[in-house]
Parts: C-alpha cells; structure tokens; sequence
C-alpha cells in the first residue's frame, strides 16, 4: 500500500484505561435473580411453553411477552457443553485453568454459562453432574457462584 | 418484496490483511483502501452520496473512533454520513437502506479495525450481556468451544473434517495476495498439534488481523455509468438468535436460514463466500444457507485466512462482488456474522447483468 511502518522501538507506547463510569438498575427479574445468589438460592423464570429458563429473562424467548412467574431450581445440574480454558486472562472467576461451561440446573430447561473446576480436561465431560461452590462473599452478582465443581468426582 | 430501486456494487478494495499495521493509525490503515475504490471507478467523494462504516470503539479504545477516522475520507466536502458498531456488512446494509429510501444514489461503505493492539478475546467478552456473561469474562474462543463441542457431540462435525475446514480455506487463500494466512500444514498435521482451548486447534481460530475493505454503491444508471459489469445486489436481508446462549441449539443458526429466505438466497451460486471465524462455524452456515454442491466456497480463503474483525463480513460482500464484475461468476451469496457464535447473521445475494 506503499505506507512506511515505522520500526517498533520508534513507536511512543502510554497505557489506556477505558471506564463508563454509570450505573444500572437490573429490575425485577435480573434483580430477583442475583438478590437470590446472595442468599445462596437460584431461581429462574417459566416461560410461555411452560419450560423454565435459567438464569431469568425478562421476556419469553418465543412469544416476547413479559414473564413473571420466578421459579427455585437446584444448585446441582449437568454439563450440557464445556471447553477447556488453559490459561490466565484477568477478570477470570478463578484461576485456570478450568472449563467454560453449559450448566443445566435441576429444575431447568435451559443452561448457565459458569466455569467448572474440574482440574485437566480429561476429567470433564458432557452430561457430567457438577455443583455450585459458594463464593466466601456474595453481593448479588452471577460471581457469587465461585464455580462449579464435580460431584463425586466421577467423569 | 422486491426493492424499489436496483444496487450493485461498483467497487471495492481492501488493505492488506495482517497480523499488524504496527504505526499506522486506523485511520491511515484504512484510508488507501477507500481512495483505492474511488480511483477504481475514477470518482471523488463528491460524487458520494451517502458514507457508512463499521468498527468497534473498544477496538479502537476510544468512544466515537469512527469519527476520527472519517479523516481518511477528506475533510471537505461535508458528508452525510453514518456509522455501526458492528460489521460493516451491516454498514453496507444501512447504506442500502438509505439509497431504497431515495435518500442516497450512490454510497461509501468502509469496515475495519486493528485488533493487534489489545488482547482480542477478551476484549470480545464485553459483546456479552454484563450480568449474567459479562462478569466471568468468558473469552471468544472459548466460547466457540462450547459450539464446537456441542457439534461434536451431536455428531455433526469431526476434529477430522474441522482440520479439513481449515485447509481448504487456507490452501485457497495462497491464490490471495491480500490475505494474511496463505497455505496450509496438511490435515494430518493440523490434527497433530495442540488444543488452544479442547475441542479447538489453532487451526480452528481465524487469526487476529488489522485491516479493513472499502465497498462502494450505486444505484441504477449511476451503477451502469461507474461499471461495464455491476454485481447487483438482487436481495439482502439481517436476522438475530437469540443471546442467551444456554436456550439456543448452537449446533444451528436459524437466524441465518431465515435471512437467506428472505434475501432470496434459493438456486444455485457459482460463488460462497461465508463470514465463519471459527472452522466448525462455517458447517453451520453452509447447511443453513443450503448450498448446493459445486458451489464455489470462499475462493479468498475466508475469515480463517484473514479476520479483520468490523471487516470481515463486508470483505465477504466484496469478494462476491469482484468476482462478478470480473466476470468469473455470474451469480453469489456472501454471509456476515456480527457476535459471538453466529448470533447475527446477514445474507446477501449479487448477480451480473
């Protein structure tokens, strides 16, 4: 393109941090939802067809009207999908590596996206049954699940 | 519905597609490539009625990048102008609009980013919805893992045939001088390296590219005046799935089937090119768009051999549209993606006189 890069030691480098410093209100079904994290209950909401979708949405995925019936589902559930996250980014729930993963809760019909402890990749699968681990210090936030850990230890 | 008025593309270049423009700007890295397209068709941006862009400001680390880099389109004459964040398909599909609604004859379209600068995949997290994704930073490839893994285990695509994916598109982009990955190991040797992020190889992931494409329209007459051969724009069309990935099938995309009948994507193309930035993702497409066998697929190599991200689903658009002003196809279907794991989809049909 006939353009001159300049050699990398002549480029200027400064740090970038980017905020958007505002706040949000979550309302009354995102709201619901992460003031039950805090008490260490998981509620997701019944939909039109009567399935129940977890975490919450304000409105049927199919019909679009508003939902309001919140409904408790289990801390325990199934792996419905994982893949295997090897290394540190900053902002990650824990230390890697562990897994990403699809989790439907008992009670639920559709899944959460957490990350699983589960230690090396062969000791993950889907359909495996895992639990939530608690964090310490919980402020209504989708981290006040820790992580999801194996129950049993079985893969 | 048929639309009101007929649009082709008349133009379109690119930049080159690499790793890193280390020391250019975006808005020096992308402005040859608009004043490319405009000498191509030996106009000025006078003659433009309409200009639209696609980038990302969290790319760009900076809130209204877009309009520093309207420098590179001149700062006289005045403009009127638009911008996306999102792919600049999604541009061109304003843009398109925007001439339908005889607000415009003619338009510049333009998408683009660097993503060297920062750490891609995590910047990508922050397309997510920020209470239930957004605050475990669930990076982009490790995101399309869990599709590519729910495709395994369902049984629609082997390691195998994702390796394969990869090669062919990547043994096609050695014929492209602007692509940023061009060749491939063979199939046997993709498979032998290391998971990235199990069930993905490197191979799976379209590199992190700089660069962006410039595509120019027109409608009618100023179409048939600016080319001997415009590619035609004979129907485009936008669809969305849903974000809550956890209640989506990611094994498939209806979003883009719908959009593809929408768009009149039916019958045969000599011509595919398919915005997949993830090998098992480009199955998707294919079976959703339902192209017929012998249809010519992503000749440029595709996202897999250059991903300029805000870039790449436009860049599908021009390869289309070059090829049929060439004259080596006569009809064609680009597909765009904007987010993660195919949730917006966009599906445009061009075709020569």
């Amino acid at each position: 393109m006939g353009q001159q890069a300049r050699a990398d030691d002549e480029l200027l480098h400064a740090p970038l941090v980017i905020e958007y410093g505002f706040n949000r209100t979550t309302g009354p079904v995102v709201g619901a939802f992460l003031t039950g994290l805090r008490e260490q209950r998981v509620l997701g909401i019944r939909g039109a067809d009567g399935r129940v979708v977890c975490p919450p949405v304000e409105y049927d995925p199919t019909t679009g009207e508003p939902l309001t019936e919140m409904v408790e589902v289990g801390t325990e559930g199934t792996i419905t999908s994982w893949s295997w996250v090897p290394g540190d980014r900053e902002g990650q729930p824990i230390p890697a590596p562990y897994a990403l993963a699809l989790v439907r809760l008992d009670g639920a019909d559709t899944a959460m996206l957490h990350v699983v402890d589960a230690g090396s990749p062969d000791a993950v699968a889907t359909g495996d049954r895992v639990r939530i681990r608690w964090a310490d210090e919980r402020s209504g936030s989708i981290t006040d699940i820790a992580c999801f850990e194996p129950v049993g230890g079985a893969s | 519905m048929a639309p009101a008025r007929d649009v082709a593309v008349v133009s379109v270049a690119q930049t080159a597609q690499r790793r890193a423009a280390a020391g250019l700007s975006e808005t020096e890295m992308i402005q040859p490539a608009i004043r490319a397209a405009l000498d191509r068709i030996d106009a000025s941006i006078s003659d433009i009625g309409f200009t639209c862009s696609g980038s990302s400001d969290y790319l760009a680390g900076q809130a209204f990048s877009f309009v520093m880099t309207l420098d590179a389109v001149g700062a006289w004459p005045p403009i009127s102008e638009s911008h996306v964040e999102m792919d600049g398909a999604w541009a061109l599909y304003e843009a398109w609009v925007k001439i339908q609604a005889g607000h415009a004859d003619t338009a510049l379209v333009f998408g683009y980013s660097k993503a060297s600068p920062g750490d891609l995949p995590r910047v990508l997290t922050r397309q997510l919805d920020p209470y239930y994704y957004g605050p475990l930073w669930p990076d982009s490839v490790a995101l399309a893992g869990l599709q590519a893994r729910a495709m395994l285990d369902a049984g629609a695509i082997t390691e195998e045939e994702m390796a394969a994916i990869a090669f062919r598109n990547r043994t096609a982009a050695a014929d492209n001088p602007n692509a940023q990955l061009r060749g491939s190991a063979s199939v046997e040797e993709l498979l032998a390296t290391p998971y990235v992020a199990d069930p993905l190889r490197r191979h799976d992931c379209a590199p992190i590219t700089d660069g962006g494409v410039a595509v120019i329209l027109a409608a009618d007459d100023h179409a048939r005046r600016w080319s001997d051969r415009p590619a035609w724009i004979r129907g485009i069309d936008h669809r969305v799935d849903s974000h809550n990935l956890g209640a989506r099938d990611l094994t498939r995309a209806p979003s883009i089937a719908l959009a593809a009948e929408k768009a009149g994507a039916t019958g045969t193309f000599d011509v595919a090119e398919v915005h997949a930035p993830f090998t098992h993702q480009e199955r998707i497409v294919v079976d959703e768009l339902g192209l017929a066998e012998g249809t010519t697929l992503n000749p440029s190599g595709g996202a897999l051999a250059a991903n300029p991200v805000m870039g790449a689903g436009l860049l599908r658009i021009a390869e289309v549209a070059d090829r049929i002003s060439a004259g080596t196809a006569g009809r064609g279907v680009a597909h765009a993606t904007s987010g993660q794991l195919l949730q917006q989809n966009l599906v445009c049909v061009l075709e020569g006189e």
